[in-house]
């Protein structure tokens, strides 16, 4: 009950968080889908703008897909609104919907050929054969197919097969279109080079694009904007630069991108203090005595010799004694893995010439910019075990 | 000297060892494989060579068989009116079979394919259960609900409907076909749409298909080979069927395994039995050609 509560409050203040907007593409208002026991999304409360490259982001199984599949219609909410441009949708068949789906593993019919594929959805809303295949050419060209429309879908390429789900969903000139892990199946250079091209994509046509991915750095690198959930809650939605820099949680910090999470206690004066008692100057509005988190990115931390403590303690803000447990080469960066008393910070270093370089078993200190950390409420979430 | 110099510098020693090591495995598979091979020509490539050889000879005066002066006058004899008739009501027969078997077996099969993994065990062992039972049984058991005192009769009578006369009419035949082929066409749909990825159904959803159109354009040309494998393994039998014709259907309604019987035992005329029994062959080859052409290999 408490706990609902509280759902409802945290939802609630994030939707006032984001203004509502008038002229959203697609809006959900308390929406809750349950599965027999098990809550697979849990009160969420969304807005999608009109021509946002939207990314839910979220281990497997945090509910993702299934808020996914209910904008598609191939699920239903068990409570809640969901509107598309205005229109309530709930529980709309999807072929009711102006919206279409890029799915997971494309999905394209085995026994049609590319072009019967994309001439699908315009078939079956009864346009014109002729046009249909007018329309359908210019699709495949736009994702540079020609010349392979009599093909079967097995023999194309696993990138290829992407092309031909996009187009057989884009030709239908989709008010929004939802695209559930289309980049799954690729291989990494190929699916640096769609991020890419969905991104383009996205912008000449000024299509609404809700796209479903595990991947934070495939989320950073596309998105308009980011809704994070995990275990069916949304936990929080903003550009990808706040939600890097300014996580709302302990969850959130630590499944966007690498980062060292210290534990701290809230004391006045914007000061915290640490597990190790140490105090630590920053920014922070919360009552004194919460338990809080810092989170500390990598690349905002520097390593510096021992002896320099002091010096650098005057010039940064803060500094930690260590010992460097491994350093990692990886070409553009090196990665000191530091052991503190209490707890190991990873540290990541630029390759550049004059930088200091050290060695297993050195003593350094671990330093930063007072307004490099964020402070992270402790929600007692652990970290994303299954994240990729 | 000059041996061990030639092994060294020829890689074809190597082959040689590999060809030797693949004729050693074939022989041994030859070996095992002996005993069915041996079976399937005593007991099947024989007898059809056989019957193959006597389709072409001539019947004697007293019942037997002349080798000596080869012919096609059996085969000219399928052309008579009689014959004609009787491969005609066969043909049609096992068509009528094999439409009423898909119709009923195709939303049993759906139904089936579409359920949770305990409740499709179970219902296909229900499938199953009546062949614990021999066939010839469960044929007589169709001549006793079907009487003209049995139980369909009674309650017609009962209905004041009057007796309802279906033992010993074609009808009789294909009800008792459509009973016993049944299952025959279940498994293979059951098979074909159960393998169906449902995501496409709904990838067709997504693409504005109503749930028929979903049905008509995704699902049924995906169940296709089990249509067709169905579709053959009604259709086949039931052209050749003996025993359910002869149980239930009349003696206006003879078909062509009873044809071919009554030719070798009762006319005494094997030449003929022999040329309808090659032609009957050829036929069931052929549709089996045609599925495994249409692509289609999940018997």
């Amino acid at each position: 009950m408490t706990e609902t509560q509280a759902g409802i409050q945290a939802a609630e203040e994030m939707a006032a968080v984001e203004e509502r907007s008038v002229d959203s593409a697609v809006s959900l208002r308390g929406i809750t889908k349950r599965f027999d026991d098990v809550v697979a999304v849990d009160n969420v409360n969304l807005d999608i703008a009109d021509g946002e490259f939207f990314a839910l982001l979220g281990p497997s199984g945090c509910g993702k897909t299934t808020t996914l599949r209910m904008i598609a219609g191939l699920e239903f909410p068990t409570e809640g609104s969901l509107t598309i441009f205005g229109d309530e949708v709930g529980t709309l068949p999807p072929n009711k919907r102006p919206v279409n789906t890029v799915f997971q593993n494309y999905a394209l019919f085995p026994h049609m050929s590319v072009l019967d594929n994309v001439t699908f959805g315009l078939r079956m809303q009864g346009v014109s054969k002729s046009e249909a295949k007018q329309r359908a050419t210019d699709a495949i060209a736009m994702v540079q197919l020609e010349g392979r429309e009599q093909r079967k879908p097995s023999q194309l390429s696993g990138g290829q097969q992407q092309r031909v789900a996009l187009a057989r969903a884009l030709v239908n000139r989709p008010k929004v279109l939802l695209l559930d892990e289309p980049l799954g199946a690729l291989d990494l250079k190929l699916r640096q080079q769609m991020q890419g091209e969905l991104k383009s994509l996205q912008r000449e046509l000024g299509i609404t694009f809700v796209f479903v991915t595990h991947d934070q750095e495939e989320a950073l690198t596309m998105s308009d904007r980011i809704a994070v959930m995990n275990e069916g809650l949304l936990l929080q939605v903003s550009d990808p630069e706040s939600l890097y820099e300014r996580p709302v949680n302990r969850f959130v910090a630590d499944f966007i991108g690498q980062t060292n999470l210290l534990d701290a206690t809230a004391e006045a004066d914007n000061t915290v203090c640490l597990a190790n008692g140490v105090r630590v100057a920053v920014d922070h509005d919360l009552a004194i005595g919460t338990k809080l988190a810092l989170c500390l990115r990598p690349e905002r931390a520097s390593v510096v010799a021992d002896a320099d403590g002091d010096a650098a303690q005057t010039t940064a803000g803060h500094y930690l004694p260590g010992v460097v447990k491994r350093v990692t080469y990886l070409g553009t960066d090196r990665i000191y893995d530091v052991a503190l008393d209490w707890m190991e910070l990873e540290v990541r270093e630029g390759n550049r010439p004059g930088s200091g370089r050290f060695v297993e078993g050195d003593r350094v200190n671990v330093i930063w910019e007072p307004d490099s950390v964020a402070v992270v409420p402790d929600d007692g979430s652990s970290t994303g075990a299954d994240r990729s | 000297m000059t041996a061990v110099a030639e092994r060294i510098d020829e890689p074809v020693g190597v082959a040689d060892v590999e060809r030797q090591a693949a004729r050693e495995r074939r022989r041994r598979g030859f070996l095992l494989a002996l005993p069915a091979y041996a079976y399937l020509v005593f007991f099947f490539a024989l007898p059809l060579v056989a019957v193959g050889v006597f389709s072409f000879a001539t019947r004697n005066r007293f019942g037997g068989v002349d080798l000596a002066e080869w012919n096609l006058d059996s085969y000219r004899k399928l052309g008579e009116d009689i014959v004609f008739d009787i491969l005609l009501r066969s043909f049609s027969l096992a068509l009528l079979t094999t439409a009423i078997c898909l119709v009923l077996a195709y939303p049993f099969a759906y139904f089936i394919a579409t359920r949770s993994e305990t409740v499709r065990n179970v219902m296909l062992v229900f499938v199953l259960i009546p062949f614990w039972t021999n066939f010839l049984v469960r044929n007589y058991a169709w001549r006793l609900l079907l009487g003209n005192d049995g139980p369909v009769s009674q309650v017609s009578q009962l209905l004041g409907l009057g007796e309802v006369r279906i033992l010993f009419t074609p009808l009789a035949v294909v009800i008792g076909l459509v009973y016993s082929f049944l299952p025959f066409m279940i498994l293979p749909l059951y098979a074909a749409i159960e393998r169906i990825d449902w995501r496409l159904v709904e990838a067709s959803r997504d693409l504005y298909a109503t749930g028929r159109q979903s049905w008509t354009k995704v699902v049924f040309p995906l169940s296709m080979p089990g249509v067709i494998a169905g579709s053959i393994l009604v259709f086949v039998p039931s052209l050749g069927a003996y025993v359910t014709p002869e149980i239930l259907g009349g003696a206006k309604t003879t078909l062509l395994g009873s044809y071919i019987v009554s030719q070798f035992l009762t006319a005494r005329n094997w030449p003929a039995g022999a040329a309808l029994s090659m032609v009957l062959l050829t036929v069931m080859l052929m549709t089996t050609i045609i599925y495994f052409r249409s692509g289609g290999r999940n018997l």
